[in-house]
């Protein structure tokens, strides 16, 4: 054992974890509660994901959700791309004390804040709140989170392979598209799914910018949220946890095996 | 300019000279492009919307669809712009100067924050440390376990404190039947609450800078403080706590801004009997539907936040700066 990794190390690793995970795993275990009350444990049954299936409008509104963040962590992804390689590859330019401000503000701006001015936004330019505004809404969040997961990667990277290809004659937008683009690749992808998870997250901006027929699925868990706790709301968080956990395990084991097949290349590249 | 770029501008001058004209003009407009689309998309939807925030702020509020009464649009011409400019009014900002609840509101809010970042802390750091010391084979599984929670929704973890929290719920249930206590704690719906709420949804925030700056941390100086005979708290104060110190200002930051206009926590877990200033900023909006008195409570909040927003962003750039 490594001998730095003392008792009280460890204790405070397992008491911090035990602490972190415990409210969800009780959320979880419940969902499948028989009793209709939340916290009186009535036997195993899995009706409230049977009549979570029949409530029209919690999946009306999942569609909704699952719609907006789709598109908007895919334009985030673009764009926050975009602003990552602005940030570490153009280091003086008019305004660029303006740009990296705009990008991280956003990341501790309280989202009260963001949300009713965007609001104040779309009224001012007339546009209709509805499916639209909340994801321009969430486009804005979360490419500036995309910009900062890709800018780490971007900033490790090594540029004399860039150097090479451009020496060797490719022009730079097929050098970034041929040897820039597939080494960032795995920032890019789990800023896209960080942007996906915080739009399907959000309550507050989307409460400020949607509008009638755009109830997204948080908007939706809220307003029963406040009537009381349901093992039905237990339920649907349940599957959105499940959802989550599954994608993010699929994306690291993705992650971990593109990782060993680099590290293969690059040994019988040395070999060869 | 660092050497790595007077090597890449050399080097991409030397691959310039044996192209034409106008595939070089072509690259230049891609380039520009790269800065502009997301600076323009930032100042449309990030700046802008603040420079509306501001000007709502100063108009009367009015019933109608949107209820405010406009202020300043060019519409009329430059002297209908200049008659307009007499109607603007800091009546909202009086008006939260009067009232003390929004002044309570702000002042608890921030105390409110200020602890929670604390405690946070308090809480963090032992776990940040505990991995950043741990064998380097588990390291990654453990800032995977750290990263996980936050993937899942804000709003669901919050929630999950409800039936935790609430009289007749699991904690008190343990408690009860441990014999701990022999009457149910109230904690829901008090500013109890909303620490635990804060302190269990910021934790990751907090845990990742701090453990990312201890990893860093080359602890033969440790070693050699220990040989020197100094005891293992003053070595821990005196060297591991200021050497942690930029992960410390940027996990207290990253806790601090947002936690001081946080809504979902004081809606959910604190109940109507607590007031912080988001919940005041929501409620003024949706309930009141007074946009220039809630534009006039987000400026305020602004105006609060803006130094700490400025150092958290000099924190970013100089951890920039130190990855290079």
């Amino acid at each position: 054992m490594n001998p730095t990794w003392s008792r009280f190390n460890i204790t405070s690793i397992v008491l911090g974890f035990a602490f972190l995970y415990l409210p969800i795993v009780l959320l979880v275990v419940f969902s499948f509660n028989e009793s209709k009350l939340v916290t009186v444990w009535g036997g195993f049954s899995t009706k409230w994901y049977v009549s979570l299936f029949h409530n029209q409008g919690l999946m009306d509104a999942t569609w909704v959700t699952a719609r907006v963040a789709v598109i908007s962590a895919t334009v985030a992804t673009v764009l926050g791309t975009l602003a990552a390689l602005t940030l570490t590859r153009y280091t003086r330019f008019k305004g660029r004390m303006l740009f990296s401000g705009m990008v991280f503000a956003p990341l501790v701006m309280p989202e009260v804040i963001t949300g009713l001015s965007l609001l104040l936004l779309f009224v001012a330019v007339g546009l209709d709140r509805g499916f639209l505004t909340v994801t321009l809404a969430h486009i804005t969040l979360t490419m500036c989170f995309v910009a900062v997961v890709v800018q780490s990667r971007l900033i490790t990277f090594d540029r004399s392979l860039e150097e090479a290809a451009m020496d060797l004659g490719a022009p730079p937008v097929k050098t970034f598209f041929q040897i820039t683009l597939p080494v960032i690749m795995p920032a890019i992808v789990s800023g896209w799914m960080l942007a996906f998870t915080l739009s399907l997250d959000d309550l507050v901006i989307a409460s400020f910018t949607s509008g009638p027929g755009a109830t997204t699925l948080p908007m939706k868990i809220y307003s029963q949220v406040r009537l009381g706790v349901t093992p039905e709301i237990n339920a649907a968080c349940t599957i959105l946890i499940a959802v989550v956990t599954v994608g993010v395990i699929i994306a690291s084991l993705a992650n971990k095996r593109r990782e060993v097949q680099r590290q293969r290349d690059e040994q019988a590249a040395q070999r060869g | 300019m660092s050497n790595a770029a007077v090597t890449a501008a050399t080097s991409s001058r030397a691959a310039d000279a044996g192209k034409s004209a106008l595939a070089r003009l072509g690259e230049a407009v891609v380039g520009r492009l790269v800065i502009i689309i997301p600076y323009l998309w930032l100042v449309f939807f990030f700046l802008i919307p603040f420079v509306i925030v501001f000007k709502i702020s100063l108009s009367q509020t009015a019933i109608a669809i949107p209820p405010y009464a406009p202020v300043l649009g060019f519409g009329d011409g430059l002297s209908g712009f200049f008659a307009q400019l007499k109607q603007l009014s800091i009546d909202n900002y009086t008006w939260l100067t009067q009232d003390a609840l929004y002044i309570n509101a702000y002042v608890t809010s921030v105390v409110v924050a200020a602890i929670s970042t604390v405690l946070t802390l308090l809480v963090g750091y032992p776990i940040a440390y505990g991995m950043a010391r741990a064998p380097a084979m588990l390291r990654p599984t453990l800032l995977m376990l750290v990263i996980l929670p936050f993937w899942t929704s804000f709003l669901i973890r919050v929630y999950a404190w409800i039936g935790i929290l609430k009289p007749e719920g699991l904690l008190n249930q343990l408690l009860l039947a441990t014999g701990v206590i022999s009457q149910p704690l109230i904690i829901l719906n008090t500013y109890t609450a909303i620490f635990i709420g804060i302190v269990y949804s910021y934790l990751p925030f907090m845990v990742l800078p701090l453990y990312s700056a201890l990893e860093k941390m080359d602890y033969s100086l440790i070693e050699a403080a220990k040989d020197l005979g100094c005891p293992p708290t003053s070595a821990f104060w005196k060297i591991t706590f200021p050497l942690s110190l930029p992960g410390v200002i940027a996990g207290c930051l990253l806790v601090f801004i947002p936690a001081v206009g946080e809504f979902v926590i004081p809606d959910l877990l604190g109940g109507s009997q607590t007031l912080m200033i988001g919940k005041t900023l929501w409620n003024e909006f949706f309930a009141n539907r007074d946009w220039p008195v809630s534009s006039a409570v987000a400026v305020i909040l602004l105006l609060l936040l803006i130094v700490p927003i400025m150092l958290f962003q000099r924190a970013q750039a100089r951890a920039q700066e130190q990855d290079k």
